[in-house]
């Protein structure tokens, strides 16, 4: 269950932030915000798909560039509003 | 105190990180007009140097022209140094009306405002236009004032790929529930050089039934065969439905911006942008300055056309020198160098050999992407370019990038 949703946040950032000839890889630990993949003012989307697809709301004060760096950080923090 | 030790630290910490990040901006002190040929001291305390410029916005070289010059002395001894007030108490003269109209005329749309600068027209015009039930709709590169602004308006936010058409029609797909939708684009894009492609942003937005903003502050007065920017470049005039812009680039370089488009929305403006109605008019000086500025453009392509010449001769030099340029047809032009202190040292050396160019790395472009951004003026001779081409050419064969493209200087210098 957690793979899958994993891949599915990973699905995600591929298709809505990477070009298809980026040639850059992503998994779980890859760092997202940090790197530049997505910048802290795409990150507003990232944040309404997880509310969408989770149908949780994230606080502004949870929603921290840290919080979404990697999938495994952002699993953590659905961990806090969801049971996944 | 209340300017308490744990504050002072704090600050001093971030000052200190910035510093280790190869963050922090040192301001170089130009002791003369804005120009191509400028006089810099740098470091502070240092021989003052004469330095060709190659980092200006003045793309029309307007900035110290003498008949604009001669226009401000004039406004200042007619119309006085400041207003001492807001716009709609007692800070409109007759020559901001006038100045108003002009803008009107020369971008070709039903009416403008203006802003004490186009940071203030771009924090102003999505709170102004849109609300909670609305969507903006931005491509992911535009510019810092843009993405301020839109923080400051309720509508949501979504924003697609870089100029990738497919995912602006997916996210216009998925905002169809929306009350209005706002595209949001610059018109060139100041890091890469390149234009928004309007006509088919034009198309998406009425077959979608959204509205389309366009800031032009890198292509006003220059992009387009008479100079009137993106909208003229794509021939879509009159299907913008809000320009924003400036005149602290190449229309004069001084400050002042402006939002520009249908009635209705700058009528709103005047009602209701708070950057409008609660800071300062544009000084008198510089509203008869720019009123000359566009008078100037609007009587003759001349500037436009020496800077269109002068952007294809360097873009042509530069590559036959072998420098790894991102393609484009706008004065920006990018000198990919991949690495951040490449970046720096290359700049850092350009100085050393009289031209004056500054490199540009993430935060403000994406990782692995640094560069120098070149800026090519009106106001540069071909002379002027040929020495920032042999200085490019002396200093690329000491860091071994000529001929080289991106994998090869990054396999040398990383990213």
């Amino acid at each position: 269950m957690s793979e899958d949703i994993k891949k599915m946040i990973i699905d995600y950032v591929k298709k809505e932030y990477l070009e298809e000839d980026s040639g850059v890889d992503v998994n779980e630990n890859t760092k997202l915000i940090s790197s530049g993949i997505v910048d802290s003012f795409s990150m507003v989307s990232l944040k309404m798909f997880l509310e969408k697809k989770f149908l949780v709301k994230i606080p502004d004060d949870k929603a921290t560039p840290e919080a979404f760096d990697s999938v495994n950080n952002i699993m953590n923090l659905l961990k806090e509003f969801t049971k996944i | 105190m209340a300017y308490s030790e744990k504050a002072k630290s704090f600050y001093d910490t971030t000052l200190k990180n910035i510093k280790q990040d190869g963050l922090f901006k040192e301001e170089r002190y130009i002791e003369s007009p804005q120009a191509a040929n400028i006089i810099v001291e740098f470091p502070l305390g240092a021989q003052q140097k004469q330095v060709l410029n190659f980092c200006a916005n003045n793309y029309l070289g307007l900035s110290s022209h003498p008949d604009v010059v001669k226009a401000a002395h004039d406004g200042l001894d007619s119309r006085g140094y400041g207003m001492s007030s807001v716009r709609f108490i007692c800070g409109t003269q007759d020559i901001h009306h006038e100045l108003e109209e002009k803008l009107t005329k020369f971008l070709g749309t039903e009416d403008t405002i203006l802003f004490p600068s186009c940071m203030e027209a771009n924090a102003a015009i999505f709170e102004v236009m849109l609300d909670k039930e609305d969507a903006m709709i931005s491509d992911r590169l535009v510019h810092a004032s843009i993405v301020d602004g839109m923080r400051l308006s309720k509508a949501q936010l979504f924003n697609y790929k870089h100029n990738n058409m497919a995912h602006l029609e997916e996210k216009l797909q998925e905002t169809q529930n929306c009350r209005f939708r706002l595209i949001i684009t610059d018109g060139v894009f100041s890091m890469d050089g390149d234009m928004a492609k309007l006509d088919k942003i034009c198309n998406l937005a009425e077959k979608y039934d959204a509205m389309v903003m366009v800031d032009d502050s890198h292509a006003s007065g220059f992009i387009g065969k008479t100079g009137r920017g993106t909208h003229e470049h794509f021939n879509v005039m009159g299907r913008i439905d809000a320009i924003t812009t400036t005149l602290g680039k190449a229309l004069g370089g001084a400050t002042g911006g402006c939002v520009s488009g249908r009635k209705g929305i700058v009528d709103l403006c005047r009602q209701r942008a708070r950057p409008y109605l609660f800071s300062n008019t544009v000084p008198p000086v510089v509203v008869a300055a720019s009123i000359k500025v566009i008078d100037l453009i609007s009587n003759t392509t001349e500037r436009r056309d020496k800077l269109e010449r002068n952007t294809k001769y360097f873009r042509e030099k530069m590559i036959k020198a072998g420098l790894d340029i991102k393609e484009g047809d706008t004065p920006i032009v990018p000198v990919m160098l991949y690495n951040a202190k490449l970046a720096q040292d290359v700049a850092r050396d350009m100085y050393a050999e009289g031209i004056y160019v500054i490199g540009f790395f993430f935060p403000v472009v994406a990782q692995g992407q640094a560069r120098i951004r070149t800026q090519i003026s009106a106001d540069h001779e071909f002379e002027h370019i040929d020495k920032a081409v042999a200085a490019f050419t002396k200093v690329g064969t000491k860091y071994n990038i000529l001929g080289k493209k991106k994998d090869e200087i990054i396999a040398m210098y990383g990213m």
